[in-house]
This record gives structure tokens, sequence and C-alpha cells, in this order.
């Protein structure tokens, strides 16, 4: 009754049998226990289960475990190397994007592809670029500021190399 | 390390959750565990005629099916109800059962029914799905005012008209007198409408049940374990409370949703107990919206009376409260001493009478929401003022300055008496006010406003003050109001041989970044470094008690339980000290982290003196090995944090859309430990105070259903409807709590809401609008708008 799936999770193969209607979130949590990837809701409005899918920013309660057969999947877990941060994860810390940490990760993630595609962003398009991400602990202020300061961070190591 | 109170240290707690690793409760796995699937009823009110699980029992992977009858035969009480407010005439609050699982009616919708548990979280939900449940549905009553007429259908049989109990504060010959002379009465008539918490992570429970020892783990997703413990323990399972151990580990923000005693929290506990493996449940968000206490939902009217130079002479309110379908845990103290108490706001009011009816209603429980009242108490004033000062033609700000209580410090000026029952610790109302205008530029956009409205643009600036009450005690006093339990709070100081700090606190951090104040805290006072401080929360089996973390209380109270003991380690260290350096301890100092004899170059570190206590071989005669101080801390009063808030808004006249341009916050919270984390909650408050005023707001159909029960509903602020915020701080210190501090964590909440609908309402003036019911959305000032001349 199974499906067998075959995907690369942070750079490591596995391979699953899985029930069809199993969504990538629960996927992710309950047979990989990467329990970084948060769910929020029922309805794919929260965002807080946003990974990388073959580097774009999926909401994984949007997508079946099934659908993510032989694709590359990147969560919070992957996102830097062990006991390192990758800027982004930096800036959370660094400019207090976080409260509760619910919604972290997807805030991380969701960061990841907006300054892959656009590193220097102004303040107007990060907030637009996290229309799909609720926060109800930080006001988004400090959230703001934490993107700001990983697109700084990776413009400078870019200047520098 | 000495010097970092007052520092914005980065949080300690942040490397968890941006790699991942933080552990909430739905991350918990324990062997053999089973999972939950609750049956809620999709009627608001319903005689429950019957209930078939049979075809449900015999599928895949199906342990059991527990419904009201099982609970009501085993005996099983319903959750409490944690603060009693009488009837006026001395009558008892009624206070019918809430029961783990219903068995007779179904009383909003979201009520539950039965408990389907199997192997999987999957397979639990399709069971559900095959229990073949008979209702009868019932009319409803959803509106407090409605719920309180005569032939009302009844929430609770044995509850007449549905009142629970109905309160008065204040004095109301007084105030009818004042009002009699006032020269002027502004009256207000509004809905405070009712929110859905919504913190991101679902709540979340897992009963343990380990029969070789007898021994039951509840992990919840609580702000509040050791108050759980005890209800659960005491009033509901009847289980021996040291048989029990809660923990709230890593919690998805709470905003006061997460600090009751839920069914779901019992309902597991139990469920373990009988199937003998760990079962977990966690909402849906679907389930959240329905079953996580609401807040606000207050029905009111208004009067403020002045007189000719515009100095208020009295205020008089009528408030319908709406409580839900059951009393949740703090449910009656929210629309009466965290309001009532707080009518007297910034000002110097001489007559004040408020009159609240706490009403039953086919909804859900309606209990503590960011701000809990004073939120309700600060909107209800501050739109009485905009609008008298709009007909007084008054400038807003001119007449809240006015009528503010002038500056006292609570040491060499005593507190100041409301008429409302409180005593105010210390305030200096009108430096907030001058700097938020100072900092959004007031005379300047008024003058803006002005060249606008000549072109058509409608710019719109609305001020709010406001005062809150926070860290609701001392015991003696909040005992007397009603409270069925203390409001003190715990910390236990242990300093280990190496001279390492591990502190044991009673309050929960979920988001507040305890771990990092509280540490900054110790670190400072002992003069050791911030990584040798480690803060334990959330366990009742490590934490000996506490009464968590709610009402911006944590710091107030919890921070001062810590500082009680900091003290004794200190007292005792001197000692030890005093001993080894064979000196008196009169002639000893402690500062950087060392006992010196004065005058000299002789001392000895922290360490050094931590690491005797623990060997104890050159030791003073009589004293007590070891380092380590359990403290109690009951605060002599509440603390009294206020503020100015200032929202600037460009009203779209074609679309009615109301773009927030600009928000600036002055803040009064005492003295602070940790700036970014303050501004963190400031921030953090000023959006769900903003979601008030223009988006969230719960809709119940005539026949109860919650018609906005998703996300894809309920509008919640995203970041592309806000601006950044500007904050600022002017600091008068609590007198009567050792670190000088008040409180923060909703402030921006109570500010912000009148802030904002007083910027629509003044942007609209030119239509002659007065008044808009929250939220205030594009629909409503659109219709507003091309309704009026």
């Amino acid at each position: 009754m199974g499906s067998l799936i075959h995907l690369k999770v942070n750079g490591q193969s596995q391979s699953h049998e899985v029930e069809p209607r199993l969504l990538l979130a629960y996927y992710l949590r309950e047979v990989l226990n990467l329990t970084g990837t948060h769910i929020g809701c029922d309805t794919s409005n929260c965002g807080a289960c946003v990974v990388l899918v073959n580097g774009k920013a999926v909401k994984s309660c949007t997508m079946l475990a099934v659908q993510a057969d032989g694709l590359e999947i990147t969560t919070i877990e992957g996102l830097a190397n062990d006991n390192e941060l990758h800027p982004i994860q930096e800036g959370f810390k660094e400019q207090h994007g976080l409260q509760c940490g619910f919604c972290t990760p997807g805030m991380i993630m969701t960061a990841a592809q907006l300054l892959a595609r656009n590193p220097d962003p102004t303040e107007d398009q990060i907030r637009e670029a996290l229309d799909g991400n609720y926060c109800r602990c930080t006001g988004y202020h400090n959230i703001v500021k934490a993107i700001q300061y990983a697109s700084e961070k990776v413009k400078k190591e870019v200047f520098h190399d | 390390m000495t010097n970092i109170i007052g520092k914005s240290v980065k949080r300690v707690e942040d490397k968890r959750f941006i790699t991942g690793k933080g552990r909430y409760t739905d991350d918990i796995v324990l062997p053999g565990m089973l999972h939950a699937q609750i049956i809620r009823s999709h009627y608001a009110h319903a005689k429950i005629l019957n209930i078939d699980t049979s075809e449900a029992e015999v599928m895949e992977g199906v342990i059991a099916i527990f419904t009201g009858k099982d609970i009501a035969e085993a005996g099983i009480n319903g959750v409490p109800c944690g603060w009693q407010v009488d009837f006026k005439n001395g009558d008892t609050m009624k206070e019918p059962p809430h029961p783990l699982l219903v068995a007779d009616k179904t009383r909003y919708m979201g009520d539950s029914v039965a408990v389907v548990i199997a192997q999987s979280k999957a397979l639990a939900k399709d069971a559900a799905e095959m229990v073949k449940i008979d209702y009868e549905p019932l009319e409803a009553v959803v509106h407090a005012e409605e719920a309180v007429e005569e032939g009302a259908p009844l929430v609770h049989e044995d509850v007449p008209n549905n009142i629970s109990f109905d309160w008065e504060l204040g004095d109301r010959e007084k105030t009818n007198q004042a009002m009699a002379q006032a020269d002027h009465i502004t009256t207000l008539e509004f809905v405070n409408q009712r929110l859905i918490p919504n913190a991101i992570e679902p709540r979340s429970a897992i009963g343990d049940y380990d029969s070789a020892n007898d021994k039951y783990t509840l992990y919840t997703s609580s702000q509040n374990p050791h108050l759980i413990r005890l209800l659960m323990c005491a009033f509901v399972l009847g289980i021996p409370e040291h048989k029990v151990r809660v923990v709230s580990p890593d919690v998805g923000g709470g905003f006061g949703s997460k600090i009751f005693h839920y069914t779901e929290e019992a309902l597991m506990t139990w469920c373990s107990r009988q199937i003998g493996k760990p079962v977990k449940w966690t909402a849906e968000r679907s389930e959240s919206f329905m079953t996580d206490c609401h807040g606000r939902d207050h029905v009111t009217k208004a009067q403020m009376g002045f007189d000719k130079e515009g100095n208020m002479v009295g205020l008089r309110v009528k408030t319908f409260a709406n409580l839900g379908a059951y009393l949740s845990t703090f449910g009656p103290c929210v629309p009466t001493y965290l309001h009532g108490t707080l009518l007297q706001g910034l000002y110097t009011t001489p007559a004040i009478h408020v009159d609240v009816t706490g009403v039953f209603t086919h909804t859900t429980p309606v209990d503590a929401y960011r701000g809990a009242g004073r939120p309700e108490a600060t909107y209800l004033l501050e739109r009485l003022i905009d609008k008298a000062a709009l007909e007084m033609d008054i400038d807003p700000a001119a007449l809240r300055f006015k009528n503010f209580i002038p500056p006292f410090d609570g040491v060499n000026q005593p507190g100041y008496q409301t008429q409302v029952a409180l005593q105010y610790d210390s305030g200096n109302y009108e430096p907030v006010l001058r700097r938020a205008m100072d900092m959004v530029g007031y005379q300047e956009l008024r003058q803006e406003q002005a060249q606008g409205r000549e072109n058509g643009k409608l710019l719109g600036i609305g001020i709010s003050t406001y005062i809150e009450a926070c860290g609701i005690a001392p015991s003696a006093v909040v005992g007397a109001l009603g409270a069925r339990a203390g409001l003190y709070e715990s910390a236990q100081v242990r300093v280990q041989p190496t001279g390492k700090v591990s502190v044991y606190v009673g309050s929960h951090s979920h988001g507040q970044g305890h771990e990092t104040t509280f540490a900054q805290i110790v670190a400072d006072k002992f003069g050791i470094a911030m990584e040798d401080v480690e803060i334990i929360h959330g366990d009742s089996e490590s934490v000996a008690f506490g009464m968590g973390t709610y009402g911006s209380r944590s710091l107030a109270v919890g921070g001062s339980a810590i500082m009680k003991g900091i003290e004794k380690v200190i007292e005792k260290g001197a000692k030890i000290a005093a001993h080894k350096l064979e000196a008196s301890e009169d002639d000893l100092q402690f500062e950087d982290g060392k006992w010196t004899v004065k005058g000299t170059d002789k001392s000895i570190s922290f360490g050094d003196v931590a690491l005797t206590a623990y060997v104890p071989h050159n030791y003073p005669e009589g004293l007590e090995p070891g380092m380590d101080f359990a403290s109690f801390y009951d605060p002599a009063n509440f603390t009294y944090p206020f503020g100015a808030h200032i929202a600037v808004v460009e009203v779209d006249t074609e679309t009615g859309k109301v773009d927030l341009k600009k928000f600036v916050a002055c803040d009064d919270v005492g003295n602070v430990i940790n700036p970014m984390i303050v501004d963190g909650q400031i921030h953090g408050g000023l959006v769900q105070g903003i979601g008030q005023a223009l988006f969230e707001g719960a809709i119940y159909d005539e026949s109860g259903q919650l018609i906005n029960g998703s996300y894809m509903d309920y509008t919640m602020p995203r970041a592309d409807d806000l601006p950044s915020f500007e904050t600022d701080r002017t600091v008068t210190p609590c007198p009567h709590n050792p670190l000088g501090v008040k409180g923060a964590g909703e402030a921006g909440t109570i500010g912000a809401t009148p802030a904002v609908v007083n910027a629509v309402t003044d942007a609209l003036t030119p239509f002659g609008i007065k008044d808009l019911e929250m939220p205030v959305t594009p629909e409503k000032v659109w219709k507003a708008i091309h309704n009026n001349p």
C-alpha cells in the first residue's frame, strides 16, 4: 500500500515506503525526526513548515511526501554545517528576530530564498517576501532587521571574496 | 560579570531555535506512544442522543474510544475555575462543571464529545470519522446582551438568565451626582470584539503513565505547569500531586491562551492510565480556533463627564462580558479585577463607577488574552477622551495633559490611591506623552493634516496613553478578591561547588527570553560570567513550585524571587569569606565576584567560597554546608507600567483602506534589564494591538458557528501590513521590588489598539464620523465615508 520514495534531505540520501497521503511536513518530522520543521496550521497559511525543495521555498504541508521523490530538500537543520550559523541564522540571533522560535525555521528558510533571488532587498521587498509567514511574537520588526543583517553580511563576504 | 544589567545581551536560548533544535511538546516521541483524535461538536448547542462507536472500534490500529459517559462513570470532575467573583447581593458565582468529555449536551462548537486513541494520528482521525453521533440541535445564543434576556436559550439549565455573576466597583452614588453636575458628557457604546489568540504553536499534550512506579508525566504546551499540576491532581483526577510530573518544554507562544488548565491535559493523563501507554494529542489549527480560550468580547456603554474647562469629573461604565460556555481558569477575573480596577487610567477623575455582568453563551470560553481586561479598560478611556476632545473642540493631547495625575515616585510621595481600589506604585505621565509627540513630530503632523484635508488627503493622528497593572499580588489581597491561588513566585538559586550557578524558576518562558534576562541578573549580582549561569524552568520535577508566566509578572515577581536567593547566597558567602579571610563580616565588601577586606587587597573569590561551602574543612562553626537557597517572593503591590503611543494613518477614500504609516511608542516599564528584549516585547505587543484595531475578530453566526475559524478567514497582521516602529522609554522605577522593574509583556497591546482607532476616526473627522467599530476594515471605513454627507 505504501509508495517507495528516494530523495535527498540535507545532503543525505533517504529511501522510505510512505503512505500516499503523507504530507512532506509529516514525513520530515515523523519519519526523519527533523522536528525543526514546524506545523502551525492545516491550511497552508502560516509558513512554519517552509523548507527548500530543489532550492525553492515550499510550504511542506502543501506537498505530499511522494511528490518529493527524486528531489533535494533542505530543512532548517541542514542550512548550515554543525556548529556554524548561516548568515540568516546569525542575523536572527543578532537582531533578536525571534522570541518563541516556533515560526523561526519557516521564516529563515523563506528568507534564504529571498536572498538567493535578491541579495539586497529593500524593507518593502522583505516584508512582501514574508507575506506567507505568520509570526505572533515579534511584530516582524526585528525579523526584517535580521534579514537586512544577513543581506549586509553576505554582501561583505562577496566583496571580500 | 558585573554591569550587564541594562545591556542588550544577545539571547542564550536562540541557538536551539535558529538551528531547528527547539523541543516543543509535539516534537516529543515516547516509546509505544499512541495518538488521540478528539471528536468535537460541530453544533454550538445540541443534545447528544446516541454515540455509536462500534464501527470505529474494530478499525485498524484503534486502541480505545472513550465518551462522556466513560468519564462520568469514572467519577472524573470537570476542570475548575481559579477565580470566584460573587454576585453583588452576596450570592455565590454560578460555576457549572466543565467536563473533560460532555455526556448530555454540547455547549459550544468544539465541545469535546469523545476521544479516539489509535496507533497513529491518521488512523485515529480515520476512526473518529466513523464514530456516529446523533445530535438534536438546539437554539443557541452567542451575544452576551442577548443571553441575559428573558427566554434566551440557557447554556446551563441551572444558571438563570445565563448570568454567572454581576459585580460593581467604585461609588455609584457619588458618580451619578458628579455626572448630573457635569457640563459635558461624552457617551460611547461599543463592542470590544472577541479575539482569538493564535499562538503559532498549536496546543499539545502527552499523558504518560508509568505503572511500575505508579507515576504520571504530562507534557503540555503550557505557560503554567505547576498550577496545571495542582488543578489537575486536586480538582479533576484526584491523584496525589507527588505522583505527577508536569513538563512544559519549549512553548511556541502563549499570549495568555496557554495559562489555563485545559480539558485535554487531564484527558490525556487519564487515557494514558487506562491504556498503560503514552498518548499524545496535538491540536489542528481549526481545533485551536475553536478551543483555545478567546479574549475580550465586552459590550460596553461608558460615559465620561467634564466640567467647562475640560476637567474629568466622572466616569460611568456598564459592561456585559461574554464568558463563553464554561468558566475558564481566570475567566471571571478578567472583566472585573483586571478591567474595572484600571478605569482610573492616568487621570484624576474623582468619581468612577463600573458595573459588569458576566454572561454564559454558546461560544468558546473567554479568558485572559495579552493585556486581559487592561486593553478593554484602556480602549474605553482613550476612545472616550478622543471623542470628548472632538466634541469639546480641544486638542486630544491637551485634554490628556490637563487631566494627568501629577508625578509621584512612591518613595518621597505616596502611591496614588485610585477610585477603583488600586494604589499606583509610581508614575510620571506627562513626559511619556511629550516624548511620543516629539518622536512623531506632532505639531508638524497637525499642519500636514490640515493642508492634506484641503487636497482630499485623509491623514489621521491617534494618541493613546495607558497605565496597566502587572504582577498582580500580594496573595492576601488577590485572595480577598476571589483568587483561589496565591500569586507569589519561587526561585531556587543553587551555587554548584565550582561556582557555577543553576537557577530554578517557577515562571515559564515561551518567547520572553528568561534564560537570558534572569542569567544577566544572576551574573551581574555575583560578578560571574553569563556562561556560568543556567536558568531552568518548566518542569515540576526540578522546579519546586511556580505560578507561571502571565500578566507581565515574570521579572517583577519571579525576578524578585531570584533576587531573594541571590541575597541569601551573598549573606552566607560573607560568613564563609569572613572565616577564610580571618576578618569580621562587617569589614567585608562583595564586589566584582569577590569578598574583599575593606581597605586591603585581601580577598576571596565567589568560586572559592562556593567550593568551601561544599568542602567545608576550614569552615565557620555551626554553619550548614552547601549553597542552595529556595525563595518565595510575594510582592507588596502590583506594578504599574505606563506609556504613550501615537499612530499615524492615511485613509484611502476610494477603497476605505487604512494605511498605518507610522507608529511611535514611549513606554515606562521601570528599570530595564535587557533593552533589546523589552523592545522586542513592545514590538510584538503593538502588532497584536494593531491586529485588534484593524484586522482581527471572531465571528459567530446566530447558530453559534464560528465562521472565521481558520487562517484563511481570521485575519492576522502580516509583515507587509505594518511599518517598522519607533520606540523609546522613560524610567520610573517600581519602588517596592528589589529590581525596580514593572513588566513589559502587555504594554504594546494595551496602548496600540486605541491609538490606531483614534487615528482612523481623526482622519475621518471631515466626514463627521466620530466612531467606528473594530476591526476597522476597509469595508466599514468605506461604508462610513459613503453613508455620510
